[in-house]
């Protein structure tokens, strides 16, 4: 009994409207179609995009499942279009063996609404001191492609220097955090500028997160591998990774959703949904993040999701913990900053958020064409709806949502993975 | 006035009035009967994540004089540590029926979060590197006392600027007043983005501690605490106190009529000289007895005692 769905005039990545056929979890179709029996998903006004796929997501699984759970984040994924997401490493315990990765692999598949594919460690434990087992996470069933430490930086350049050159046994990349740990330590959590020092903030410096993507891109080209640069969020780093793609080293990289949008100056009033790290910059810095992703030297939106539970959050700003929501308004954000003012279309859209990532992490089976034969990962977007984003209604366990209250522009309506219904009509599915 | 969470939440008529206030507060000090009964059947608690003796006393003796109930609760060390968050502690406490929180925290900002949660006024008794508004007062009452109006004079304050919290309210009660402030420091200790802050809240800063001080009506001298000799702030204690103590030689440079202050407690020797800290125009010993007014003053503004008198 295969499952058919007929996408009625969906207006495919805002290059007219198709009609859209799957069948059996495939692409048959895309035209003028009439249904045969299929279910008909109603899709006019909605822009197709193949399904999103997000380079950068925290699960809290194991460890936290009072935080998120691989089920909870899922459905948070889905309901903001995503179809693969990518599990950072710093659980508890580390996803830096085999067995830890295929477990959050494991996890994934019996949820069904993603595809959830572990990030391993690049060091045994996150401490930064010894490799963990890349090449066996990377012959595992999950079949691991991305490393980071994310979280803590890689800072010791002979470890970045040997996972670098590790990892070219089987094709995979390292995503670094970019923070120099004698720059900007631990406590720092505001943007160091005017704020900061009027708000008695510990400063974390741009520069701090430029000298270490200075220093990688050159460990890069000296070993032939790939790096990637997560949530790059200064003019700086722009420059360097303009500069290192201008030079022919393989670096790529992602900016956040809020990073794009939201500047430091929430942080005035303490309010600890807003502590993220790196922090949130100036205004300045986010119009260069908007434009480098506009001209390609940014690859990829990546949301850095990170639920916490309430407990972690209500703490004296310094001390609460850091990361914000991203997955279920990612798109509704990029929609609002970069898409209505003009900056992308939504061709680029796809590939900033599905074909860019697909490719740097890997995955053969999602960031798709939407063609005949291709399997069945998409989402229907409405562009024009005005969202006002209630935090309270959000599938993931935690409500440290930053755009909690605030007017987006976009409201994602379905979301297919491998031709079916994870989301639809804004409903996850059971 | 709700709460006193930063310098800035008074304006001009306020920051006077409560100056006004405490110098009757003083007054009353002198008698031999202390207590006032304004606030009688209210309480407050203080609610000190850090020790400080000097502070907490002051303002317990004040509360006490205004014969409100004062209760001390010491919730030290990192309450992230112990596994309570900050809303817990402050629910926990606030659900006792308090009128006024003291709150002295570790971390900037933890009062004004904490007005989030409870509907009793919250005074900023000191946060992280961030305000301590009623030091700021005592301060500017304590200037006051020796100076006159301080309209149109020239304060220095001179220190670690960047690691210190009555440096922040100083500069915003004493621009509030009408003075005109400079802040001296090395680079090295200097807030982030001090040029841009300058221009937009109107004062001047100096890496040059000589060329200032003859102009001088007040030298507030900050503390540098131990920590920042191994932190690079600067090569050595004796470099630092070259460049910016209050020496012998600019005690001489200093015009005669200015005063000198310091918010306590000193490096005799780093920052300020023995000679500097003993002058009969050192205000030290003053500002602390200001403090025990200031606060009353505060507290019964506060928690309307005005409406009651
Ligand atoms: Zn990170």
């Amino acid at each position: 009994m295969s499952e058919s769905y007929l996408i009625k005039g969906a207006d495919l990545l805002g290059a007219g409207r198709q009609d859209v056929l799957v069948d059996d979890g495939v692409i048959t179709e895309v035209g003028r179609v009439t249904a045969k029996g299929a279910t008909v998903i109603d899709a006019d006004g909605l822009v197709a995009l193949p399904g999103l796929v997000d380079l950068h997501t925290h699960l809290r699984e194991p460890g936290r499942e009072d935080a998120e759970t691989v089920a909870t984040g899922s459905a948070a994924a889905a309901a903001g279009g995503y179809t693969a997401i990518l599990a950072m490493a710093n659980t508890s315990p580390v996803t830096d063996t085999a067995e830890a990765a295929e477990r959050v692999f494991d996890l994934g598949r019996a949820r069904g609404l993603v595809d959830v594919q572990p990030i391993g460690a690049v060091s045994k434990g996150l401490a930064g001191e010894e490799l963990a087992e890349l090449g066996l996470m990377a012959r595992s069933r999950a079949a691991v492609r991305v490393f980071s430490d994310d979280g803590h930086c890689v800072h010791d350049a002979r470890l970045m220097r040997r996972a670098l050159e590790y990892v070219k046994a089987f094709g995979g990349v390292v995503s670094q955090h970019a923070q120099e740990p004698r720059l900007a330590d631990k406590s720092a959590c505001c943007h160091e500028g005017e704020l900061s020092g009027r708000l008695g903030l510990p400063g974390w410096p741009g520069v701090a997160e430029e000298v270490i993507v200075a220093r990688d891109v050159m460990l890069a080209r000296h070993t032939g591998s790939r790096v990637h640069v997560a949530h790059v969020s200064t003019a700086g780093s722009v420059e360097v990774i303009r500069w290192a793609k201008s030079q022919g080293i393989a670096v790529t990289a992602e900016v956040t959703p809020h990073h794009l949008m939201l500047d430091t100056t929430k942080l005035t009033s303490y309010d600890p949904t807003y502590k993220v790290n790196p922090p949130l910059r100036p205004a300045e810095d986010i119009a260069e993040l908007r434009k480098a992703l506009a001209d390609g030297t940014i690859d990829a939106v990546a949301t850095d999701h990170a639920p916490h539970a309430r407990h972690d959050k209500e703490h004296a700003f310094a001390e609460a913990a850091f990361g914000m929501l991203g997955l279920e308004q990612a798109l509704q954000v990029v929609n609002t900053v970069m898409v209505q003012p003009g900056l992308l279309t939504w061709a680029q859209v796809a590939e900033v958020m599905s074909v860019t990532p697909a490719r740097i992490a890997g995955l053969t089976g999602h960031g798709r064409p939407l063609e005949a034969g291709e399997p069945a990962n998409l989402t229907l977007i409405d562009p024009a709806a005005t969202v006002t984003v209630d935090g309270a209604a959000s599938h993931s366990l935690s409500r440290n949502n930053p755009w909690h209250d605030m007017t987006l522009t976009g409201a994602v309506q379905t979301t297919l993975l491998r031709g079916r219904p994870t989301l639809l009509d804004q409903e996850v599915s059971q | 006035m709700k709460h006193l969470l930063s310098a800035a939440d008074l304006s001009r008529d306020e920051a006077e009035q409560i100056l006004a206030t405490a110098a009757q507060m003083h007054d009353v000090q002198r008698r031999e009967v202390k207590k006032l009964p304004v606030l009688r059947g209210r309480t407050v608690v203080n609610l000190f994540f850090e020790d400080s003796t000097r502070t907490r006393s002051s303002f317990e003796i004040a509360g006490k004089w205004l014969s409100a109930d004062v209760i001390n609760v010491s919730a030290k060390g990192s309450s992230v540590s112990k596994g309570e968050s900050l809303r817990d502690t402050v629910m926990t406490v606030a659900a006792m029926g308090v009128d006024a929180l003291v709150i002295r925290h570790h971390a900037s900002g933890a009062p004004s979060q904490v007005t989030q949660w409870v509907d009793a006024a919250v005074v900023n008794a000191g946060d992280g590197t961030h305000e301590h508004p009623t030091q700021a007062l005592l301060d500017a009452y304590t200037m006051r006392s020796k100076l006159g109006d301080l309209a149109g004079r020239r304060v220095g304050i001179i220190g670690d600027l960047t690691h210190s919290r009555v440096v922040r309210s100083n500069l915003i009660l004493l621009r509030t007043l009408g003075a005109e402030v400079t802040l001296v420091a090395p680079p090295t200790l200097m807030p982030s983005g001090i040029a841009d802050w300058a221009g937009a809240a109107g004062f001047s800063y100096s890496y040059d501690f000589d060329e200032v001080l003859p102009e001088l009506d007040a030298a507030m001298m900050l503390r540098v605490q131990k920590e920042r000799m191994t932190g690079g702030f600067f090569p050595t204690p004796r470099e630092y106190t070259v460049g910016y103590g209050l020496t012998r030689e600019r005690l001489r440079a200093l015009p005669e009529h200015a005063v000198i202050c310091h918010p306590g407690p000193m490096n005799r020797g780093l920052e300020i000289t023995a000679d500097a800290a003993d002058e009969a125009r050192s205000l030290i010993l003053d500002q602390v007895s200001a403090g025990v007014a200031v606060r009353m003053s505060v507290l019964y503004h506060l928690l309307g005692g005005a409406e009651q008198a």
